[in-house]
C-alpha cells in the first residue's frame, strides 16, 4: 500500500494539468476539482489510518534506495496534517464555487484559479510527506508560486501592493532556506532528513548551531513567528476570501511543520530551547496586542494568526513528548479555525458590504446564520471550554507546568494572557459588527439602504461545515490527543528515521 | 575537502550586491538584487560538490573520480525556480507601473494610519464607539453613539480620512450618524428577514 504515499501530490498535480487543459470550460474543471481534492481527502484519511494502526509508511521514488533517491514519509504527524489541510482545501474549495458567477469574473478568473489552487495544494502535501530537505525546499516553491498567483489575482493596484511584500520575503526566504541547503550539504553529504540528523549530531558544535540557526530562521519567515512576521498581516487580508483563508491556514502551518522536523530529526536534542520559547512568548504576546489595535477584521485575524503561531513554537521549545503533542493537536485545530474565521469574514464583506469595524454594524439582527457562524468559532480561538481550542491549550499548559522551567512558566502565563486577550479581539469584532445598530449607506436613487448583499445560501452551508468540522475536534477531543501523543513521541524516538533508513543510519 | 576560494568570494560579493539592492524601493532594482543574490546561492552549489572532477557518467569516468552529480541536480533545480521568479517579478513590476505609473513599494495603509493614531496618543475610532456600544441589548446605549460618538471620534476620524479613502475609495464616515436611527433599525431588521431565508 505504499503506493499511495505519492498519492495527494501526483493527484494534485495531474488535477491542476488537467484543469488548465479545461480552462474554457468552468462546469468540467469544477467537477475535476472537486474530485481530486475529494479523493486527496480519501486518501489522506487511510494514509492516516494506516501510519496509525500499521506504522510508517515510507516510498521511494522510482526505487533508489535511501540516503540517495528521494523518500516518502507518511508517519502520523505529516498524515493527520495532510488529512486536516485537504480537508480545508476542498471546503474552500466549495466555498469559492458557491460564490456568485458575477463575483467570480471579478474577484478569482476560473481559468486560472482551479489549477492554481490544486498546485497549492500538491505543494502543501508534497511539503508535509517529504523525507528529503531539498524536496522540502521544492514542495515550499510549489505553494510559494501558487500562493503568489492567488494573492495578486485580477492584479488589482491594491493586491499588487500587498503582494510585492509578500513575494520580495518569500523568495529572501527561499534564498536563505538554498543557503541552509548548501550548508546542510557541505557539512554531511546529505539532504536525506533521517540521515543528515544522524550526520549533524556528529559535526562540532559551532557548525551544528549555525546550520540550526539558519534553519529556524527560514522556517520561522515562512510560519512568521514575531520578529519575521511583519509580512503577514499585510499581504494576507487583501486577497480574495477563500485565498486568504486557505493562506491563513495552511502556508504558516507548513513553517511549523518544517520546525517539528527540525527539531525532532534534524537536531534532537534542542541547542535552541531558550531562543524558541523567548520568541514563541514574544509571537503571542506582541501578535495579539496587534490584533487588538486594528480596525478591520481580516487584519485583526491576521494578527490573531501570528499570536497563535506562538503557542506552536511554544510547545515545540517545551522539548517534550507533552509539549509536541501540545503543538501538534493545536496546529491541526488551528488550520481548521483560523480557515473558518477567515471564510465567515468573507461572508460578513458580502453582508456588510466592508470588513472595516467603522462600517459595520447590526449583523446579529440582519443574519442570526452569520452571527452563530462567527461566534463559534471566535470562541474556539480564544479558547473558551469545551472547544477543542480549551483543549488543545490545556495540552499546552500541562507541557509547559511539567517542564520545571521558569521561562516554560512565563510561557504559561502567556498563554494565559493571550488567550484572555484574543477573547477580548474577538468581543470587539462582535461588538462593533454584530451588535451595535447597523449603518446605512446611500445607494443610486440617494436613498439610505443596508450595505451589502444577502448571505448566499451555499457559502454560508460550506462554513458551517467547517465550524461543524472544528467541532467535531472537540467530540473527538480524547482520540485526537491519543493520536497526537503517538504522533509527538514517534516523532521525538527516532521512528521516523529508523523508517526512512532501514538499514540503519551511517 | 578545501573549498574554493574564489567561487567563495565571486558569492560573497553577488549576494553582498544583491542585499544591497533588494533595500531599494524599486520593484526592477529589487529584481535585479533577487537575481544577483540567487546567482551567487547558486555558486555555493558548486563549491560544495567539492573539487572539479570528471564527469558522472558511469562507464566513461573511473568510479571513484566522478564529480558529485546531487549538487548539480540540486542547482539545475534552483536554477529553474529563480528563472520562474524573475519572471514573475517582472511581471509584478510591469503591472505595478501600469496601475500607479511607478513600480515602487508601497507602505502600508492601514498600518500608517495606526501608527499616526499611535502618535498622536488617540485611540482608534473603533474603540470609542466600542465602549459606548458595549452594553449588549440595550436600545438606549446604541442610541447615545448616534448622538455622541461622532464628536470626541471627530479628531481621530480626520486623520483617518485620507488613509481609508486612499484604501478603499469609499468615504468611510457616511454611515456612523444615523446608526441610532429607529426607521433604520427597522429596515434592517425586514431586510434580515429576507436575507437569512
Amino acid at each position: 500500500m505504499t503506493w499511495l504515499v505519492p498519492m495527494p501530490i501526483l493527484l494534485a498535480l495531474f488535477g491542476a494539468g488537467l484543469t488548465l487543459i479545461l480552462g474554457r470550460r468552468p462546469n468540467a474543471q469544477r467537477a475535476v476539482s472537486v474530485t481530486v481534492l475529494s479523493l486527496i481527502v480519501a486518501v489522506a484519511a487511510v494514509l492516516a489510518y494506516r501510519a496509525d494502526r500499521v506504522g510508517v509508511q515510507v516510498t521511494r521514488i522510482a526505487g533508489w534506495p535511501a540516503p540517495q533517491g528521494i523518500s516518502l514519509v507518511a508517519d502520523r504527524l505529516s498524515t493527520l496534517l495532510l488529512l486536516v489541510s485537504s480537508v480545508i482545501c476542498l471546503l474552500v474549495l466549495l466555498f469559492s464555487l458557491g460564490q456568485e458567477e458575477e463575483q467570480r469574473r471579478r474577484e478569482t478568473p476560473i481559468s486560472i484559479f482551479h489549477p492554481t489552487f490544486l498546485a497549492l495544494t500538491a505543494g502543501v502535501s508534497n511539503a508535509f510527506l517529504t523525507g528529503d530537505l531539498f524536496n522540502l525546499y521544492v514542495g515550499f516553491e510549489m505553494l510559494l508560486f501558487a500562493s503568489f498567483v492567488l494573492l495578486t489575482l485580477g492584479g488589482t493596484g491594491e493586491r499588487i501592493r500587498a503582494g510585492t511584500t509578500y513575494v520580495v520575503v518569500s523568495l529572501v526566504s527561499s534564498l536563505l532556506f538554498l543557503v541552509a541547503l548548501a550548508a546542510v550539504y557541505a557539512a554531511t553529504g546529505t539532504v536525506n532528513m533521517a540521515q543528515a540528523g544522524a550526520r549533524l549530531a556528529a559535526l562540532p558544535i559551532e557548525v551544528q548551531q549555525v546550520i540550526h540557526f539558519l534553519l529556524i530562521t527560514v522556517f520561522g519567515i515562512k510560519a512568521a513567528v514575531f520578529p519575521l512576521s511583519a509580512w503577514l498581516p499585510d499581504s494576507y487580508p487583501t486577497a480574495p476570501a477563500p485565498v486568504t483563508a486557505v493562506f491563513a491556514g495552511l502556508l504558516t502551518k507548513v513553517g511549523v511543520y518544517a520546525m517539528i522536523r527540525t527539531q525532532t530529526v534534524l537536531f534532537p536534542d534542542n541547542a535552541l530551547q531558550v531562543p524558541m520559547l523567548v520568541i514563541g512568548i514574544l509571537t503571542m504576546i506582541l501578535g495579539i496586542l496587534g490584533a487588538i489595535a486594528q480596525g478591520e477584521i481580516k487584519r485583526m485575524l491576521s494578527f490573531t494568526l501570528v499570536s497563535h503561531i506562538g503557542y506552536m513554537v511554544f510547545g515545540i521549545a517545551l522539548d517534550s513528548d507533552a509539549g509536541l503533542s501540545g503543538a501538534i493537536f493545536y496546529t491541526a485545530h488551528h488550520i481548521l479555525v483560523q480557515t473558518a474565521l477567515f471564510l465567515v469574514a468573507g461572508l460578513i464583506e458580502r453582508r456588510g458590504g466592508s470588513t472595516s469595524l467603522n462600517e459595520l454594524g447590526g449583523l446579529a439582527s440582519a443574519s442570526p446564520v452569520l452571527g452563530a457562524l462567527f461566534l463559534v468559532p471566535a470562541l474556539n480561538l480564544a479558547g473558551v471550554p469545551p472547544l477543542s481550542g480549551f483543549i488543545g491549550k490545556v495540552g499546552l499548559l500541562r507541557a509547559g507546568v511539567g517542564a520545571h522551567n521558569w521561562l516554560a512558566g512565563v510561557g504559561v502565563g502567556a498563554v494565559l494572557l493571550t488567550s484572555l486577550l484574543t477573547l477580548f479581539a474577538v468581543a470587539k469584532i462582535w461588538n462593533r459588527a454584530f451588535w451595535q445598530a447597523m449603518p446605512l449607506v446611500e445607494n443610486e436613487d440617494g436613498k439610505l439602504v443596508e450595505a451589502g448583499l444577502p448571505l448566499q445560501p451555499s457559502m454560508a452551508a460550506v462554513a458551517g461545515a467547517l465550524v461543524a468540522v472544528s467541532l467535531t475536534l472537540t467530540v473527538f477531543g480524547g482520540p485526537l490527543f491519543g493520536f497526537t501523543d503517538r504522533a509527538a513521541h514517534d516523532a521525538r524516538s527516532g521512528a521516523y528515521s529508523a523508517a526512512v533508513l532501514p538499514e540503519g543510519v551511517r | 575537502m578545501a573549498p574554493n576560494l574564489t567561487l567563495l568570494l565571486i558569492a560573497g560579493f553577488l549576494i553582498a550586491c544583491g542585499v544591497y539592492l533588494l533595500l531599494e524601493r524599486s520593484l526592477t532594482r529589487i529584481l535585479i538584487g533577487i537575481l544577483l543574490a540567487s546567482n551567487g546561492v547558486n555558486l555555493l552549489y558548486p563549491i560544495i560538490a567539492g573539487p572539479a572532477r570528471l564527469p558522472a557518467f558511469i562507464g566513461i569516468s573511473p568510479r571513484d573520480g566522478i564529480t558529485d552529480p546531487l549538487p548539480q541536480a540540486m542547482v539545475l533545480t534552483s536554477i529553474v525556480i529563480t528563472l520562474a521568479t524573475t519572471a514573475f517579478l517582472l511581471t509584478m513590476a510591469y503591472r505595478a507601473f501600469q496601475v500607479n505609473g511607478h513600480d515602487e513599494v508601497q507602505d502600508d495603509v492601514e498600518d500608517a494610519v495606526i501608527r499616526r493614531l499611535a502618535l498622536l496618543d488617540e485611540a482608534s475610532e473603533s474603540y470609542d464607539a466600542g465602549v459606548t456600544s458595549g452594553e449588549p441589548g440595550e436600545e438606549a446605549g446604541s442610541d447615545v453613539v448616534g448622538g455622541t460618538a461622532p464628536e470626541p471620534g471627530d479628531l481621530g476620524r480626520s486623520g483617518l480620512e485620507a488613509g481609508s479613502a486612499v484604501r478603499d475609495g469609499a468615504a468611510p464616515g457616511s454611515a456612523a450618524p444615523v446608526a441610532g436611527d429607529p426607521a433604520g433599525r427597522a429596515g434592517a431588521e425586514t431586510g434580515g428577514g429576507e436575507a437569512d431565508r
